[in-house]
């Protein structure tokens, strides 16, 4: 369905950047994503679109740069209605924003304190990481999807962050279905999702650019 | 059936007074609850179990919490009265880039203004001026973030206002000085009454900013 021009600026190992894909892909809308060099050279586009912060993604709506993923996956969803990722009821809206909330200041961070360390994983990195998976099964509680009986905002939010967990799984020494069996559930039920498992790359491939980075940070 | 809004707050803070204001802004009556927070409350507990922290709205005994959240939910609820978000998703997505860029810059390097001292805290400061020249810059010739009118990101930046004297003193600057646009936009902001009274005394601010100096010894 087509209601004008949508490009992405994106990096294919991003989180952030499937986040606005998979909304893309829910939606139906066609788009086009252009690869940013993060380590080449942040084309002109990205410097000129996301002067503040200089990061991917970028959502180009008709010439128009949105930043931010999560403010993004709102704009999109706002933009193209159906189907909706945001629940109706302005209560659970609410109870959406504030654990999509928490994942954006909580998760990313703890997976990188996990692959960037020298060494030895430390055992509070570890624990801090499941401790974090297990305060999100405690939001999920019995539901299939973290937006009820659907797919919705956090489970957007929150996916895509997993296909970085093959790597901490690796440098941690530990499993997510072992530690954290219903939200290793709740990932595997994302994947039968057509619109998440076209999207997200292969954890293996995720693992190799990790390892590409903690060469160069210099890290044993 | 009329709505119970009960708001478990600190004086003081800034984040607190975001959702004063909106309640304000939209007429709505509530139980202000003042929170200790050296000595957590049972109700704060029960309430945001997962940061302890406030603010937090209790809506007919429902908790909202993060006060960005609190105050979009009180505009899609109260929605007929002083809109506070604009209408259109590409200027809805703007406002909250805003005040997501305040939320991830002001507090933590406003706090080392005070609570650091000799290299950190003048990084601290260059830092601080900087930001808010970045916000100068999006605010532009416009009276308000919203434009026209007071709106979602005004309302989220003004309440530091009335940290501002602690800022300067302990820090030793001033930001008229360095940014009178600022305190222009500052200016239109306090002429609002629901802003006006929402904000503490800069006088008591800077007391309680003393304690805490003590509390964490920075001299």
């Amino acid at each position: 369905m087509s209601k004008g021009e949508v490009f992405l600026l994106d990096c294919w190992a991003s989180p952030f950047c499937l986040r606005a894909k998979i909304a893309l892909a829910e939606k139906g809308v066609e788009y086009e994503a252009r690869a940013e060099n993060l380590f080449g050279g942040k084309s002109d586009l990205l410097l000129k679109s996301n002067p503040i912060y200089k990061k991917v993604p970028v959502l180009l709506h008709d010439g128009k740069p949105l930043c931010e993923s999560t403010i993004i996956v709102n704009y999109i969803d706002e933009t193209w209605p159906s189907p909706p990722l945001l629940p109706s009821c302005a209560y659970e809206r609410a109870k959406a924003r504030f654990w999509a909330d928490f994942i954006d200041k909580k998760v990313f961070d703890a997976v990188c304190n996990i692959w960037k360390s020298k060494g030895e994983v430390p055992e509070t990195a570890k624990n801090e990481f499941i401790e974090i998976l297990k305060q999100l099964e405690g939001a999920l509680g019995e539901k299939d999807f973290f937006g009820g009986d659907s797919f919705g905002f956090v489970d957007v939010i929150a996916i895509p962050l997993t296909c970085w967990f093959y790597a901490v799984e690796k440098f941690g020494g530990f499993k997510v279905e072992n530690e954290c069996p219903k939200f290793s559930a709740w990932m595997n039920k994302c994947m039968q999702r057509d619109t998440v498992a076209r999207t997200l790359p292969d954890p293996e491939k995720v693992y190799e650019f990790v390892i590409t980075l903690r060469n160069m940070f210099g890290i044993e | 059936m009329a709505d119970e809004v009960i708001l478990l707050d600190f004086w003081a803070s800034m984040f607190g007074i975001r959702v004063r204001i909106a309640l304000a802004e939209k007429g709505i009556k509530y139980e202000y609850k003042e929170q200790d927070l050296f000595n957590k409350s049972p109700l704060l507990l029960q309430m945001n179990p997962v940061h302890k922290k406030i603010p937090v709205l209790i809506h007919n005994g429902k908790s909202v919490c993060e006060s960005s959240i609190i105050v979009q939910y009180i505009d899609e609820v109260w929605k007929d009265k002083a809109p506070l978000l604009p209408y259109d998703p590409y200027q809805r997505a703007q406002a909250r880039f805003w005040a997501d860029f305040i939320d991830k810059k002001m507090y933590d390097t406003s706090r080392k203004t005070w609570a650091t001292k000799g290299e950190e805290q003048e990084a601290a400061k260059k830092e601080f001026i900087e930001v808010l020249k970045t916000l100068g810059g999006e605010l532009g010739d416009k009276p308000f973030f919203g434009g026209d009118n007071f709106g979602y990101v005004d309302l989220c930046l003004i309440p530091y206002y009335c940290w501002f004297y602690s800022y300067e003193t302990f820090g030793k600057f001033s930001v008229e000085a360095e940014c009178p646009k600022f305190i222009a936009w500052v200016t239109r902001c306090l002429q609002r009454e629901t802003v006006a009274k929402a904000l503490p005394d800069e006088k008591k601010v800077f007391e309680f900013v003393s304690v805490l100096r003590e509390k964490i010894r920075v001299e």
